[in-house]
């Protein structure tokens, strides 16, 4: 019977901490679109696999009368469990309990199960729905800050780290997600931003919405701090879910492998690329034509769209995606795709994913504007991301490549391990009729008819060096081949790099232009 | 790519191509010159005192204004010898980055 009371007693105890911070705040929360923090975890998790933990912790703050306060498990939720099948750990800010704020016990755990997730090798998924630092806690909440940042950092590159914006999440908590993988924004609910909009008001007089400062529009297409956008937590859910079948648990595993699929036929890679290299196409289309089931999941969709980065994958391994897009902008790189695509390459590296690129560049946008922005340091991260890594690197040249994009977008002299050709490609210092206004500029000048001229060197130019075969004479190309055949020969590449080993020289880290 | 779509020229190393062109790149400023001679605001703050007045001489060196910004009073020091033209704000104006404070000759 004493048994039968306790159990009671902790039936009693868990059904009050499920309420969070009461009726009333539970219907506040819903009514701005919200799920509850336990709520959200049901629905991100497979179904009765999450097991929580530290559920009874309470603060022991006691000024400004704190003492008299009890906030249920904290303001927030951890715990395990599994997204088909894979394990993962997990916090949820419980913005019903004061408002999602971060005190000491609160923070602390979250560390917990950063520590735990970390230990254990699996993913860690941390949803944001908080107010900020809980200000009765004064340098104790923000010393919580300060041990997830570090965490954040120190578990970079070794378990996958995803961050969700369920609400706001502003001042210092917003480094948290910005120092994770992925960051994963809702419309109408996240808020991200430094300094909110009151004190911009302040200090400069300028009147500015949460949602025009910091909305989920403006971190997916303005300043590249999200990864992907969705219209409702649902949404947004199912894409965490997906993200997660392509990525390992930990940087000493590969990603899980599913079952293969020939890709949708109505994809002709042969009738997607228009031969006329100033034409342009969606790039999107050939990845399509080449992954198992036409199944690409892109990433960053909406920011810097001269580069398209994404999961696709090839015989049932997870490949990653580099490709310039000649439909935006040509395709160029400039600061915001060289930076979207670097930091994907490390991310591809660091968790043993291959990288195939498929290249069709112009070159780099020119302007005093990305001078100054600092095109060049940006621009280097891409080399940098590149030579840099030892995951299979396998490049597609489809069309133009030319001068330093050539170089950039994995040449075999950044050591790529394999270097294929479209017959339509052409690898060359520069475009044709710039390459010609400078040979054979003496020519053009002294004609009679400069333009007739002009044309005729431009043609010869282009017989002689907009083709594949230049660099295939010199091994800088391993095989020109038929589009159709693309598939296959990535298939190929990927299989024969399975065991791939290369040691680069020790050292304690590199210094990549930031 | 949807069909029929307007799309705009983006000219590199001579060549045009036909592609969609960005928010960011049709909205880019083009660049001016700076003029030395224009003093501009580096800070958005407040003008919380103005120490010259039009057509007085100034050396390199004189303080100009002090603009409160970022809970610091920044004195605004002349870079050169030169006349006041212009003063363009009043004491207790709050000026965004970038806005014309003083115009010498």
């Amino acid at each position: 019977m004493v048994v039968n009371k306790k159990i009671r007693e902790l039936q009693e105890k868990r059904k009050k901490v499920f309420l969070g911070g009461g009726e009333q705040a539970i219907e506040k929360q819903k009514a701005m679109g919200k799920r509850t923090a336990r709520e959200r975890i049901m629905t991100l998790l497979d179904k009765d696999s999450f097991m929580e933990y530290d559920m009874f912790v309470e603060h022991d703050a006691r000024d400004f009368d704190m003492d008299k306060k009890s906030l249920p498990s904290d303001g927030v939720i951890i715990g395990c469990g599994t997204i088909y099948g894979a394990p993962v750990a997990i916090f949820a800010q419980d913005f019903t309990v004061a408002g999602g704020s971060l005190g000491l016990m609160h923070s602390r755990k979250i560390t917990k199960i950063m520590d735990h997730a970390l230990k254990m090798r699996m993913p860690l998924i941390g949803i944001n729905d908080s107010g900020g630092a809980r200000i009765q806690e004064g340098v104790n909440s923000l010393a919580g800050y300060g041990e997830i940042f570090f965490r954040n950092t120190i578990s970079s590159g070794v378990i996958p780290q995803i961050s969700v914006i369920l609400g706001p999440c502003a001042g210092g908590a917003v480094y948290s997600p910005a120092l994770t993988d992925f960051v994963f924004v809702v419309d109408n609910i996240s808020k991200m931003f430094i300094t909110g909009p009151e004190v911009i008001k302040t200090v400069l007089g300028e009147e500015i919405s949460m949602e025009e400062l910091g909305g989920a529009r403006v971190h997916s297409e303005i300043t590249g701090n999200a990864h992907f956008f969705a219209h409702s937590e649902e949404e947004c859910f199912e894409q965490i879910k997906k993200l997660i079948t392509f990525i390992p648990w930990s940087n000493s595993r590969k990603a899980r492998a599913f079952e293969p699929g020939e890709p949708d036929k109505s994809y002709n890679p042969e009738k997607i690329v228009p031969g006329d290299p100033t034409l342009p196409y969606d790039v999107k289309d050939v990845i399509k034509s080449v992954v198992d089931k036409s199944d690409f999941f892109e990433i960053m969709e909406h920011y810097a769209k001269n580069i398209v980065i994404g999961f696709g994958r090839m015989g049932g391994r997870t490949a990653g995606f580099v490709a310039n897009q000649p439909i935006e902008m040509a395709g160029v790189l400039d600061v915001d795709s060289s930076d979207k695509a670097a930091r994907f390459i490390r991310y591809c590296d660091a968790f043993n994913i291959p990288i195939i690129t498929l290249v069709d560049l112009p070159g780099y946008l020119p302007g005093v504007d990305q001078e100054y922005a600092g095109v060049i340091r940006h621009g280097a991260k891409v080399l940098y991301a590149y030579s840099e890594a030892t995951v299979p690197k396998i490049t597609v040249i489809l069309r133009k490549a030319y001068g330093g994009g050539y170089i950039a977008m994995s040449s075999r002299h950044l050591r790529a391990d394999f270097v294929f050709a479209w017959p339509t490609a052409e690898i060359a210092v520069m475009g044709p009729e710039g390459a010609a206004n400078i040979i054979f500029r003496k020519e053009i000048m002294s004609s009679d008819d400069p333009d007739g001229m002009r044309k005729q060197k431009v043609d010869e130019y282009k017989a002689k060096f907009a083709n594949p075969y230049v660099a295939a004479s010199r091994g800088y190309v391993d095989a020109v081949i038929e589009p159709k055949e693309t598939r296959s020969f990535l298939l190929h590449a990927i299989e024969a790099s399975e065991n791939k080993e290369v040691k680069l020289p020790e050292k304690k880290h590199g210094l990549p232009p930031f | 790519m949807k069909e029929n779509e307007n799309l705009g020229f983006l000219n590199i190393n001579s060549s045009l191509y036909k592609t969609r062109l960005s928010s960011k790149f049709i909205n880019r400023k083009s660049y001016k010159p700076v003029d030395p001679k224009i003093i501009l605001s580096f800070i958005p703050g407040t003008v919380l005192d103005i120490l010259v007045t039009k057509g007085q001489k100034v050396r390199k060196g004189d303080e100009l204004m002090i603009l409160d910004a970022m809970k610091m009073q920044n004195k605004l020091k002349c870079a050169f010898d030169g006349t006041i033209k212009k003063i363009c704000v009043n004491r207790g104006d709050r000026v965004s980055k970038g806005s014309v404070l003083i115009e010498l000759r």
